[in-house]
């Protein structure tokens, strides 16, 4: 299931930033492993979402062209402290991992 | 970068996005026997989870390997030259493994990014689409082969398709990254 997604929101006034990290190898397919010597398959995070107290705030489809551990920075109105923040991804081999934090007062 | 090897992984991702259809199912009958709706089950919050994720990955985009059918696939043909969308990144990137990359769309109702590294063997890198609270403000990382064009296209309510490129020079390719 991965490791867990490190999410932080920053609440600046009406704008709040949420950087999530998603901790993932990301591989392209075409690289080839150190000792085998061989192609390690393609394995990738294809679709995130980010939602706010259950509601869908961004939703992300990706390629194997996102850096290893995919880091965001995504933007939002009208949060306050409170709010429930949520972080999902699901990758090629059908893997998923939803976090969640809260959003903290500033 | 060869084409992500497809037909096998997209059936785990199918299976996936039916979260445990079993149990959706005995919901659903139980549901009904109790003559509750639908709705009151997504209102309760229990149809909802991961329904939205991995729904429609687009891999006729994502998998295409010229950047003409890249944007054909990705709907994102036909656009307009805009200074509205702001691209933020380096000139010279000295690792193409991650190259930081910030784009802020200045187009009213915008409603999706799509991020295209013109040169890289499957040129499509990520799309966004942003929901009523978003901005349509994003920052990430890209993998970038070598040096190329980095080319954004925004798409406003209205379905037209806005434009704007920014030239970033690789020193060390990070397609084996």
């Amino acid at each position: 299931m991965g490791e867990a997604i490190k999410i932080r929101a920053s609440v600046q006034g009406e704008l709040t930033e949420i950087r999530f990290l998603m901790p993932h190898p990301m591989e392209t397919g075409q690289r080839k492993g150190p000792e085998s010597g061989k192609l390690i398959p393609a394995h990738f995070i294809q679709s995130f979402s980010l939602t706010a107290n259950g509601a869908l705030l961004v939703g992300g489809q990706l390629n194997t062209s996102i850096s290893r551990n995919p880091l965001f920075s995504l933007y939002a109105r009208g949060l306050k402290p409170g709010d429930r923040i949520a972080v999902e991804w699901s990758d090629t081999k059908g893997d998923r991992r939803r976090d969640e934090v809260i959003v903290a007062v500033s | 970068m060869a084409a992500p090897d497809t037909g096998r992984e997209g059936d785990a991702i199918v299976r996936e996005t039916m979260p445990d259809g079993d149990r959706l199912r005995r919901l659903l009958l139980k549901a009904a026997g109790a003559g509750i709706g639908v709705g009151a089950l997504l209102a309760a919050d229990l149809l909802k989870p991961t329904a939205v994720l991995a729904a429609d990955w687009n891999r006729a985009a994502f998998s295409a390997t010229s950047l003409s059918e890249a944007i054909r696939a990705a709907g994102a043909s036909g656009s307009i030259d805009s200074g509205s969308i702001v691209i933020k990144t380096v000139e010279i990137a000295e690792n193409g493994a991650q190259v930081p990359l910030e784009v802020t769309s200045n187009v009213p109702d915008s409603q999706s990014i799509s991020i295209f590294v013109e040169k890289n063997p499957m040129p499509l890198a990520a799309s966004l689409s942003f929901a009523k609270g978003a901005l349509a403000r994003v920052r990430l990382q890209l993998k970038m082969a070598e040096s190329s064009r980095i080319r954004v296209v925004v798409r406003a309510a209205d379905g037209k398709n806005y434009h704007a490129s920014r030239e970033v020079k690789v020193t060390l390719g990070g397609c084996g990254a």
